[in-house]
């Protein structure tokens, strides 16, 4: 009855960005939950169970009266609580009318959304991903709505960046990657894998943004943050500038950011940017950024999108297929224990009685 | 709301008597165990003379361990549900629906007043406790009849302290909800579960106090109205038959024993769905809905047959039969 998903539900998601909901009902779902999202009039953003108390009539379908969702079907409305504030054709209102209302709270330029137990969704454990507010940092990200892949695989695919190697070959991706040693750290709800390769030459991005020439040192320090925040400090310097020993200045730096957020089991949203802090002033970069990573469809992330969903798809054909583990999977399988320990956490306690 | 239920076997693990009319039952499912939230109920398969029926009881904790602690009133005028929950011993194989929630507790007001009367507790007792692990600013406003039917008292006072308040009505202390509410903050919620003139007399206090009607929220139990309960007779305007409707069974379910189809969906005076239009009635009628206004009741012209009655004598209604 109570079958465990693989995803915990007491946290915060990425559900949409800031700037894609306003005045009209937006449907997402999230962590199986189908929910409409909108701005209310004070500008703040509501989220409410998408269907209607009634007859479970999508309330997106409806429209927006000031605060309130009028479901498209008979007209019942309900106001940003979820509450049930109009009946047809009767002069009171059943008292045990109303919808599911989701924490809601807008941090880093994204809409996230708590679809676990409203009581205890504190704004403060907001995933830290700072380097998406727009200020410091620029970039122009997107969001893989309705990926067709199981969360986890995506936080495996950049747990990882082997992988850049061979998908990515031409563009990051370099030999280098995989020759170069990793160290992967954990605590209480992140992961880390840090990958410097030293005295290499630069792939042809670095290359092209270091804009002087020689050997560089390049660094990969990916972050993980349960369940499914992942943010990839990333760039290179002139080989002897001291990057390594902590000074950056020499070099470039960017941020791959991804909010991964499930939709249902073996769907996503996978929420992207890629900021950096050179040439921040420079918006024709920053297109030409955003389009390497999406673009005509042979983008980064459009070359990840592919493998992840041909890889569901396999596993879907080979339900008993076990996954074989690398030496390379060591930040994948600590974000994925990360990640069952949020789950285990939140199952109800069953009393030893009941359990025997 | 009344869609099918996924029964699964259940045992009763112990009870205890928290005042002489009121036990606490322990239920243990079998399997999984499927989380409630403040103001769940959970529904049983009862044995009403003999055939079958459902009851639904609140659960009164957050049953983190894995046990469903209801709390059940011996009622004289039952309808068969409290005598058949009394008659249970430790042990007893039950069949438990799973719990659903219509009276939930909101998160993040800035204040709650919970107001709970006699029996009416046992939601309210849930979301005290939730509240309380929560830090919520909130107070709990519990009144009775009688000293000896405060359930839970005790134990609310130690958690509580002086945000618990009692009142007794047999010693005239009285809840003044024109007060309470008037020192409830801004934005502040209402729950109360109690008998229906305590509900109304908040719902009137509320609207007085020009506070919004969604933050306001209630249960109701449909067991309670302004006149004792009473026998009456049914005539149906049809085919001139008179059906005799005891204390013990509400004329819903009187007319469906007498073979009379009727259409319901909540049994409790919510959804309107059982009304039927009265031709006439030689006594009161005794509105025990939450469906109709004030307005409509006071015209008399329908009646929530699941839960309203007449104080005695016979009321005609027309059952929306016609010949074929």
């Amino acid at each position: 009855m109570t079958e465990t998903k693989p995803f915990p539900l007491n946290a915060w998601y990425a559900a949409a960005w800031s700037h894609e909901i306003g005045r009209r009902l937006e449907a997402r779902t999230i962590c199986d939950r189908d929910v409409v999202l909108y701005r209310r009039t004070d500008g703040g953003v509501a989220a409410l169970e998408d269907a209607c108390w009634h007859r479970l009539v999508p309330l997106s379908l409806g429209h927006l009266d000031g605060d309130n969702v009028v479901c498209g079907y008979h007209g019942l409305a309900f106001n940003g609580a979820g509450r049930c504030v109009h009946m047809p054709a009767q002069k009171t209102i059943n008292p045990s009318a109303c919808v599911k209302a989701f924490p809601v709270v807008e941090k880093h330029r994204l809409v996230w959304l708590w679809p676990g137990d409203p009581a205890l969704a504190d704004p403060a454990l907001v995933p830290d991903f700072l380097w998406n507010d727009g200020t410091d940092r620029v970039g122009e990200g997107g969001t893989f709505y309705n990926l067709k892949c199981d969360y986890r695989l995506v936080v495996d695919n950049l747990m990882d960046l082997t992988h850049e190697t061979y998908v990515h070959a031409g563009s990051i991706g370099d030999d280098s990657i995989t020759g170069a040693p990793f160290e992967v750290t954990h605590s209480g709800r992140t992961a880390t894998i840090t990958r410097w390769m030293i005295d290499i030459e630069p792939p042809p991005f670095w290359a092209a943004n270091l804009g002087r020439p020689g050997p560089v040192d390049r660094w990969q320090i990916i972050r993980f943050e349960a369940p499914s925040v992942v943010v990839g400090d990333v760039g290179v310097a002139p080989t002897g500038s001291g990057a390594p020993e902590g000074d950056r200045s020499q070099g470039v730096n960017g941020w791959f950011l991804a909010a991964i957020t499930p939709a249902r089991e073996n769907s996503c949203h996978y929420f992207w940017n890629f900021v950096r802090s050179f040439k921040t002033g420079d918006a024709a970069l920053t297109r030409q950024i955003a389009r390497a990573h999406v673009g005509d469809g042979n983008g980064l992330y459009e070359q990840d999108a592919f493998i992840l969903e041909r890889q569901q798809e396999a596993i879907d054909r080979n339900p008993r297929m076990p996954f074989y583990n690398l030496n390379i999977d060591a930040g994948a399988l600590w974000a994925r224990r990360l990640i069952d320990r949020m789950i285990a956490e939140e199952q109800p306690a069953v009393s030893p009685v009941a359990a025997a | 709301m009344t869609a099918s239920v996924d029964w699964r076997p259940a045992r009763l693990r112990a009870t205890r008597d928290l005042t002489p009319d009121i036990r606490l039952f322990e239920i243990e499912p079998e399997g999984p165990f499927a989380p409630t939230s403040p103001g769940s109920h959970i529904k049983l398969a009862v044995d009403i003379d003999g055939r079958p029926d459902t009851r639904s009881y609140s659960v009164v904790d957050a049953c983190r361990d894995g046990i469903y602690r209801i709390a059940v009133k011996r009622l004289a005028d039952s309808h068969g549900g409290s005598r058949h929950m009394w008659r249970l011993v430790p042990g007893a194989a039950l069949s438990v629906g799973m719990a659903v929630n219509d009276f939930p507790l909101a998160a993040g007001r800035p204040e709650y007043l919970l107001v709970a009367g006699g029996i009416g507790i046992t939601p309210i007792h849930a979301h005290a406790l939730a509240l309380a692990e929560r830090g919520a600013d909130f107070r709990l406003l519990y009144g009775v009849r009688r000293a000896a039917d405060l359930a839970f008292a005790e134990e609310l006072g130690t958690l509580l302290g002086p945000r618990l308040q009692t009142f007794v009505g047999e010693a005239g202390q009285r809840i003044d909800l024109a007060a309470e509410i008037g020192r409830l903050a801004p934005g502040g919620e209402l729950y109360v579960c109690g008998p229906l003139p305590m509900l109304d007399a908040a719902r009137q206090a509320w609207r007085d106090a020009g506070r919004p009607a969604d933050l306001l929220r209630f249960e109701t139990f449909g067991r309670s109205g302004r006149y004792p309960t009473a026998p009456f007779t049914v005539r149906l305007a049809g085919d001139g038959r008179a059906i005799e409707v005891p204390p013990g069974r509400s004329m819903l379910e009187a007319l469906e024993a007498a073979g009379v189809e009727m259409i319901s969906d909540c049994r409790r005076g919510e959804c309107g769905l059982c009304a039927l239009p009265i031709l006439a009635a030689d006594g009161p009628i005794d509105h025990r809905d939450v469906f109709f206004s004030d307005a409509e009741k006071a015209a008399n012209a329908k009646l929530c047959t699941c839960v309203s009655r007449l104080a005695g004598g016979t009321i005609t209604v027309d059952t929306g039969e016609r010949p074929a």
